[in-house]
């Protein structure tokens, strides 16, 4: 069979499952749609769990980032796996006890205002719109990649898929899908990994295998520290970010993690309080099979493009001589070469190969165009080459390469000579990442409106049908506008999912946690911690970010992805201090916080 | 519920105090040995890794691991000798 027979008989396969597995579990009342039923096993919600926060993002995109920035994308790496730590000891056991389905439910109840429940609304609303738009993108991304789909029909029909599964079966439909999401994903992402760290170092696991000695007696790290300074790189294994926006951009992830409300309301779905603990330390097991094997396959993928491009001899490649991966990713838009010197040679080193914004390259007609492509080597060719100058004291040529980071995933495999049912597996995977991600976003948002805002504020006599009516007619919307925004994504994609970090960062976390650990907080205090941490968050990103504003006016230096954790300091200084000035909360209140401190009797908390 | 509630806060104190010497490993292993001490760290060699690097990358997922882990086991006992489990 081709590679693309198999790729559409892998994605279409996997969407059956999806599908069947929905329609076999189909939610048939509010309690099944929003949390399950509340019966899910601590295994099968750690699997869902670490399906649902692993997006498309993690699965395609990381790698690269971590490939070419080296130490300074630790942040990521820590952030996302540290933020489970906090979820397991500082809130998914006490939120389970709690026993309702949604934050703005907790938020709305601890603090017996409807004010503040709005304000968590409109947070969930905002953070997980951000987060979804960039995934029904990631699915258009992958179906354009593998299947040579325009992009937005591939979101369409990644739209379908999510619209059935997710409005049909609820969040007892997508806890299974997930499931299933997890393992075929993670297969997908770790099978060209060990075979990429057996062909290089002969280890059989790539977190040692990153730390094995190459044929040329140098520890793979070393070599590697060594090939990109001389080429005029930053040392990978050094940082060249400051230690306080390093520590600031760490905390703002942790903590943002802990504060995102598609990840926290897996916990409601457990039967009990300790299994809320057991299935937050199983997702991060299951978590930490991805991440762990991140670096590794960046730092080969790496090793591999320098030495592919550059040759052996370090003197270029001749292009006629490049494997075919490079020219398969070369016609999809992903790779791009202009010979500044004229020697018919690639050549990779730091520095642009390119210019205008982000330094893309814009290529010269469309991949099929015979006129678009050299006579000669049948290169493509490119319309805006940098000037090609570099310093001959820092390195020995001018790049002439233009790389997308995503290129260390989706080409490994070709990359290790791997056969095509692993590459189509890939196409599966990057599909499940996506569509797991945005399925628990879509429920979140149809949660919010069918129950924090129809049922808990506008009119609270609806029966049960009504109410799940409602939870998927919201879907349905919901998922309308997740595929406009796919299709039309805002500007500045990256500045957006910042935000949406530092809004859960800063407000999220710190709410929930006073909610739970400091018993006298009251309604004054939260309602105003969660403003001041939201707005001050919100000004210092959108005037970073969006209005021009320059990194020397940084406030001591803290980039605006790292703001958040800045925003959450002020948010508990604030809360801590009105709550001080204003009365304590009333009797029953401070009793569900001594409630929900002790596990037992929480059967099923219905209410 | 009265009776109970001596035994509550005594479970709530022990749950803190547990909660607290995990937060000090969890900020130890990530923001102390894979950020603030990362050069220093640096100068040691385990296994082919510079120390720091491999905190920061590998070393701290393995302990954020652990600690839940290690959080799970332990608050199941403690649930069991307060009587409070499900």
């Amino acid at each position: 069979m081709s590679l693309e027979q198999l790729t559409y008989l892998f994605v279409v396969g996997s969407f059956v499952i999806y599908i069947a597995i929905a329609f076999w579990s189909r939610a048939s009342n509010t309690r099944e749609f929003y949390v399950a039923g509340g019966g899910v096993t601590p295994l099968a919600n750690g699997m869902a769990t670490a399906a649902d926060w692993m997006s498309a993002a993690s699965f395609i995109s990381l790698a690269g980032i971590v490939s070419f920035a080296g130490y300074d994308a630790s942040g990521y790496i820590m952030g996302w796996t540290g933020g489970y730590v906090l979820l397991a000891l500082l809130l998914a056991p006490y939120l389970r006890k709690f026993g309702k389905f949604t934050i703005p439910d907790f938020v709305g109840d601890r603090y017996y205002s409807n004010v503040a429940r709005v304000v968590a609304v409109v947070c969930v609303m905002f953070i997980s719109f951000t987060y979804i738009s960039g995934q029904m993108r990631g699915t258009g991304i992958v179906f354009s990649r593998f299947l040579q789909v325009e992009i937005d029909t591939g979101i369409m029909i990644g739209m379908a898929v999510v619209f059935v599964y997710a409005v049909l079966g609820g969040m007892k439909g997508i806890t299974y899908t997930q499931v299933a999401q997890y393992c075929v994903m993670i297969f997908a992402f770790t099978v060209p990994a060990l075979f990429l760290t057996f062909s290089m170092t002969g280890h059989l696991l790539p977190q040692t295998g990153l730390g094995a000695t190459l044929d040329n007696g140098l520890p793979v790290l070393d070599h590697l520290d060594g090939l990109v300074t001389e080429l005029g790189f930053a040392s990978f294994t050094e940082g060249s970010k400051s230690k306080i926006d390093m520590f600031f951009i760490t905390a703002a992830l942790m903590f943002g993690t802990a504060g995102l409300p598609h990840v926290i309301v897996r916990f409601f779905t457990v039967p009990r309080v300790r299994d809320a603990r057991i299935s937050a330390a199983w997702a991060l097991v299951f978590i930490a099979v991805l991440y762990s094997t991140i670096p590794a396959v960046a730092a080969f993928g790496r090793i591999n493009l320098i030495e592919t491009v550059n040759g052996a001899d370090n003197m270029g490649t001749p292009y006629e001589e490049m494997p075919q991966w490079f020219k398969k990713w070369e016609n999809a838009g992903l790779i791009a070469w202009y010979d500044h010197n004229a020697d018919g040679r690639t050549q990779y080193a730091a520095g642009e190969a390119f210019t205008g914004r982000q330094h893309k390259p814009i290529y010269w007609g469309a991949a099929e165009d015979e006129v678009a492509r050299n006579f000669y080597s049948n290169q493509r060719h490119v319309v805006n080459p940098s000037s090609g100058e570099f310093d001959p004291k820092v390195q020995p040529f001018a790049n002439e390469i233009y790389v997308d980071p995503d290129i260390m995933v989706l080409a490994n495999p070709e990359i290790a000579g791997l056969p095509n049912w692993v590459i189509a597996l890939i196409a599966a995977g990057a599909m499940a990442a996506a569509l797991s991600t945005a399925a628990g976003l879509l429920l979140v948002i149809a949660t919010s409106v069918s129950h924090d805002l129809l049922k808990k504020t506008i009119r609270p006599q609806i029966t049960d049908r009504q109410e799940l009516l409602a939870a998927r007619m919201a879907a349905m919307v919901a998922v309308l506008i997740a595929g406009y925004l796919g299709m039309h994504p805002p500007d500045y994609v990256a500045a957006v999912v910042a935000l949406a970090f530092g809004l859960a960062c800063a407000s999220f976390f710190p709410v929930i946690i006073m909610g739970i650990f400091y018993q006298r907080m009251n309604k004054y205090g939260a309602i105003s911690g969660m403003l001041v941490g939201l707005i001050s968050t919100i000004c210092y990103i959108v005037y970073f970010k969006f209005m021009g504003g320059e990194p020397q006016d940084w406030l001591l230096g803290i980039s605006p992805e790292g703001f958040g954790a800045v925003g959450m300091a002020l948010n508990f200084i604030v809360a801590y201090l009105v709550a001080h000035l204003t009365p304590e909360p009333p009797k029953h209140i401070q009793q569900i916080v001594q409630n929900i401190r002790v596990p037992g009797n929480s059967g099923s908390a219905y209410y | 519920m009265k009776q109970n509630t001596k035994a509550a806060e005594q479970y709530w104190r022990r749950n803190l105090q547990i909660i607290f010497s995990y937060l000090i490993i969890w900020f130890g292993v990530s923001f102390g040995c894979g950020i603030v001490f990362v050069d220093e760290l640096n100068h040691f060699n385990m296994f082919g890794f510079k120390l720091g690097y491999w905190f920061a990358n590998q070393g701290s997922i393995l302990v954020f691991c652990l600690l839940t882990i290690g959080y799970a086991v332990r608050m199941s006992r403690l649930d069991s000798e307060f009587d409070v489990h499900e």
